[in-house]
């Protein structure tokens, strides 16, 4: 049995500042992801990041990825990173499962960050399962990882900032977007984003949905109708899109099922995405030394699950007896509440509100 | 227009240049219409001439008499936002973002594209700026009709 103060599940922007957080403190961790490399979403960003200076703005996300890593280099007798190892349980006694290399591995931790994300949400359409139907994610990935053109004629569904931008990273990869639909009556994302699109000739559509997918083999096709503004359909209004992919940017869900495990208090909070944890100032669960931040304490912007990471990090390391730098959480939570504090934070202000969070 | 179709109207636009006096130097002109949290503009102006101020939700206020027109807030943008702007008689030049492959080449003649994606004339390329800190968002200086000032935004290959 491998033995760690602790333990940080998933190794995203989240999970990385929560380690280098936490080793600033003097604690030691083992940051585990089950993907082959660590940085999470950001390894697909290839755009320059908003928010400001200590949350990397106008950096690539790549390259934020790279600086994390680096930075954890920095403390390579504090903290271990565990790529290509899924967590397959944690019980309550604060030992986890994982699978490394087809091989069992006991980690028993002191305290656990739970930093394990989101995932994609879809949609219920006629044909959805076609070969040439992705979610933005995957699409990033093929695209931005791999290096493989997701299609030559992709229409987009969401315009959120996800819609938006992997629409703009699909243009400079030479694939033709026909279209952004979204099926809200307002652009959903920030203007700046849908201004960059609009100039290269890409359409926003606005109050518009995918009503079926075309296609014998793969997709060939979408039918696509508008919404009124109860979100009902409008008949007659269906219009058809030639088009070998079409990708779904409809929103994320937190990643939460291994609080299950444990028995820690969930609550459905819409605006953060659904399923979440409650948690206490110190961003603990109801469960004592199971800490929760980033996505899957509800979904946000990447800059947002940095700041989250490292409050998580300095928190855990005080509940190992290490002491608290009021300067540093003080200028953390000054950095949370200048991101969420505009028109854009209004959705993530009303979700911790209901959770019960003063400090939104 | 820009809520439901992501294009501000020519009176938003405007509104982000100076008089055309203050334009027989290079300017930056920000096109920010709506409250995020960002404030690279304003760390990177080396004097003070893009202020955002503690609440990095705030739009950029441009100070234009302060500007310099040294360029650096052009690539710092997230947004690809900003752009610099001269009028030089009958001419326009910009210099604007760019983030595509094939790069154009000086003297090459490309169309000149409004905030609605529709060519709108030609702009003929006067440098074609890179360097490491720019971490890969090319300038591109252009020259364009004056009339077109208002309604330039971006440049594309005629062969597209």
């Amino acid at each position: 049995m491998i033995k760690t103060e602790l333990l940080i599940i998933g190794g995203g922007p989240a999970g990385l500042a929560a380690s280098l957080a936490a080793a600033e403190a003097g604690v030691s961790s083992i940051v585990v992801d089950r993907n082959q490399s660590f940085g999470g979403q950001l390894i697909k960003q290839t755009h320059k990041f908003f928010g400001s200076e200590k949350q990397y703005a106008k950096t690539r996300g790549i390259n934020i990825a790279k600086k994390m890593i680096e930075d954890t280099h920095k403390y390579e007798n504090l903290i271990t990173l565990l790529c290509d190892t899924t967590v397959l349980g944690v019980y309550p006694d604060l030992v986890a499962t994982c699978l490394k290399d087809d091989k069992y591995y006991k980690i028993k931790a002191q305290a656990v960050i739970v930093a394990t994300g989101a995932y994609e949400k879809t949609l219920a359409f006629e044909n959805n399962d076609l070969p040439g139907i992705y979610g933005a994610g995957a699409v990033q990935t093929l695209m931005n990882v791999y290096g493989i053109k997701p299609g030559n004629k992709i229409i987009m569904v969401g315009s959120g900032n996800i819609g938006l931008i992997v629409s703009y990273q699909l243009l400079q990869a030479g694939i033709k977007v026909e279209a952004v639909l979204e099926a809200a009556p307002r652009i959903g994302g920030y203007k700046v984003h849908a201004a960059k699109l609009r100039r290269y000739g890409i359409p926003i559509i606005t109050s518009r949905t995918v009503l079926k997918a075309h296609g014998e083999k793969a997709l060939e096709g979408i039918t696509t109708i508008a919404l009124n503004e109860n979100w009902e359909m409008v008949a007659g209004s269906e219009e058809y899109y030639e088009a070998d992919a079409l990708c779904l940017a409809v929103g994320l869900s937190p990643l939460s099922n291994i609080f299950g495990m444990l028995n820690v208090e969930m609550k459905y909070i819409p605006e953060l995405g659904g399923l979440v944890p409650v948690l206490r100032d110190n961003y603990m669960t109801s469960v004592e030394n199971i800490y929760a931040c980033g996505d899957v304490a509800g979904i946000e912007e990447a800059s947002s699950a940095i700041v989250e990471g490292r409050l998580a990090g300095f928190y855990a390391a005080n509940g190992l007896k290490r002491s608290l730098d009021d300067k540093e959480i003080n200028d953390c939570k000054k950095q949370l509440q200048l991101l969420r504090c505009g028109p854009t934070g209004e959705k993530i202000r009303s979700g911790l509100e209901k959770r019960g969070e003063g400090n939104a | 227009m820009l809520n439901t179709r992501g294009v501000p109207n020519l009176e938003m636009v405007k509104k982000c240049f100076p008089d055309e006096q203050q334009l027989v130097k290079m300017k930056a002109i920000v096109e920010c219409y709506e409250e995020i949290p960002c404030n690279p503009c304003s760390t990177v102006c080396p004097t003070n001439a893009i202020v955002i101020g503690d609440d990095i939700n705030s739009i950029p206020k441009v100070y234009f008499d302060k500007c310099i027109g040294c360029g650096l807030c052009v690539v710092a943008c997230p947004g690809l936002a900003i752009m610099m702007s001269k009028i030089e008689g009958e001419k326009v030049r910009f210099r604007i973002p760019y983030e595509f492959l094939p790069l154009p080449k000086p003297k090459d003649i490309w169309n000149a594209i409004n905030r609605e994606g529709e060519v709108i004339g030609t702009a003929s390329i006067e440098k074609v700026i890179t360097s490491p800190k720019q971490d890969k968002t090319v300038v591109l200086e252009v020259l364009v009709d004056y009339s077109l000032f208002y309604q330039f935004i971006t440049v594309r290959c005629p062969d597209e």
